[in-house]
């Protein structure tokens, strides 16, 4: 088996990994779509969620998605600088975005509208915390990364990590845009 | 492979603005009132799946791969999966709650007086 080969065999190992993945943000998804009206008298989607707020969220994984894409690009020129600049940004692309995310789990938090306060709240916090869970290992893996090519610079174990990595994390955005269309923007219809 | 790197360079910055401006669009139609309803629910799901294509093709560049396409059989059959959880769950708890009577319902149908 050459080496081509083997590269093709754990990438499809690991798509078939973010499909299982996929799996399971799909029953989250179906417990928020079944819950998201049991309100049990506290605040519903519309008069928690503040849209424009999640659109600079969503906007900024976007962002964050097409510039590991650029640096996608750069790893296959082999071009060390520029892989390292692009991951950095998006790093702090989603770094910014995890921050948000905490900042408006906290305001609900503090606002009386915890996952302890409804069924739908509960799904809420147990659908959109584990995509920001994700993020966060997301952001951890691609630390190390930034830190492997840095210092071994683009070897071919390097490189098939980072592929890795940006495949997830445009999983991550997918994931992303169902969140952003079925809680925030539904939750206004 | 220069050739090819820009070329994949086009399809990156093409999906990423196509992705923006479907995103910005939900986000009109819904933050305008633009639709009321199962149009607004419709639209926007549209508007979804739309983006989930164009990241699958410019991000992903899903169906570009040697043959045979394993991962798009995964990707088919968990859409399947998916598919069935999704409206089944809804379909099950829908009918679960039409047939399960407030209260207030059972004590006119079965003419109980307090």
């Amino acid at each position: 088996m050459n080496h081509e080969e083997a590269q093709e065999k754990t990438l499809l190992g690991f798509w078939i990994y973010l499909m299982t993945d996929l799996l399971s943000f799909t029953i989250l998804f179906a417990t928020y779509a079944v819950l998201s009206r049991n309100t049990a008298g506290g605040p519903s989607a519309g008069q928690l969620f503040d849209l424009s707020f999640v659109l600079i969220e969503t906007l900024i994984l976007l962002t964050s998605s097409y510039t590991a894409g650029l640096g996608l690009l750069a790893l296959r020129r082999s071009a060390k600088n520029q892989v390292l600049i692009w991951f950095s940004i998006t790093f702090l692309l989603g770094l910014s975005f995890l921050v948000m995310e905490f900042r408006e789990f906290s305001k609900l938090i503090a606002e009386g509208a915890s996952w302890q306060r409804s069924a739908f709240l509960s799904s809420f916090f147990a659908l959109v915390g584990t995509h920001g869970l994700h993020i966060a290992i997301g952001l951890l893996w691609m630390m190390f990364s930034i830190i492997l090519v840095w210092f071994k610079g683009i070897t071919p174990f390097v490189s098939s990590k980072i592929i890795r990595l940006t495949l997830f994390w445009h999983f991550l955005d997918v994931v992303w845009i169902f969140i952003f269309t079925i809680v925030y923007l539904m939750g206004h219809v | 492979m220069q050739e090819q790197n820009s070329n994949t360079f086009k399809s990156y910055t093409l999906g990423f603005f196509l992705s923006i401006g479907l995103t910005l669009m939900a986000y009109f139609v819904v933050a305008q009132h633009l639709l009321i309803g199962w149009d607004l629910v419709l639209v926007i799901m549209g508007l979804a799946f739309i983006q989930l294509w164009v990241q699958l093709i410019f991000f992903l560049h899903l169906g570009q791969e040697s043959k045979p396409r394993w991962n798009l059989y995964a990707l088919f059959s968990t859409g399947s999966i998916i598919f069935i959880v999704i409206v089944g769950s809804l379909w099950i708890m829908q009918n679960l709650s039409y047939h399960m009577p407030t209260e207030a319902q059972i004590i006119h149908d079965e003419g109980i007086h307090k």
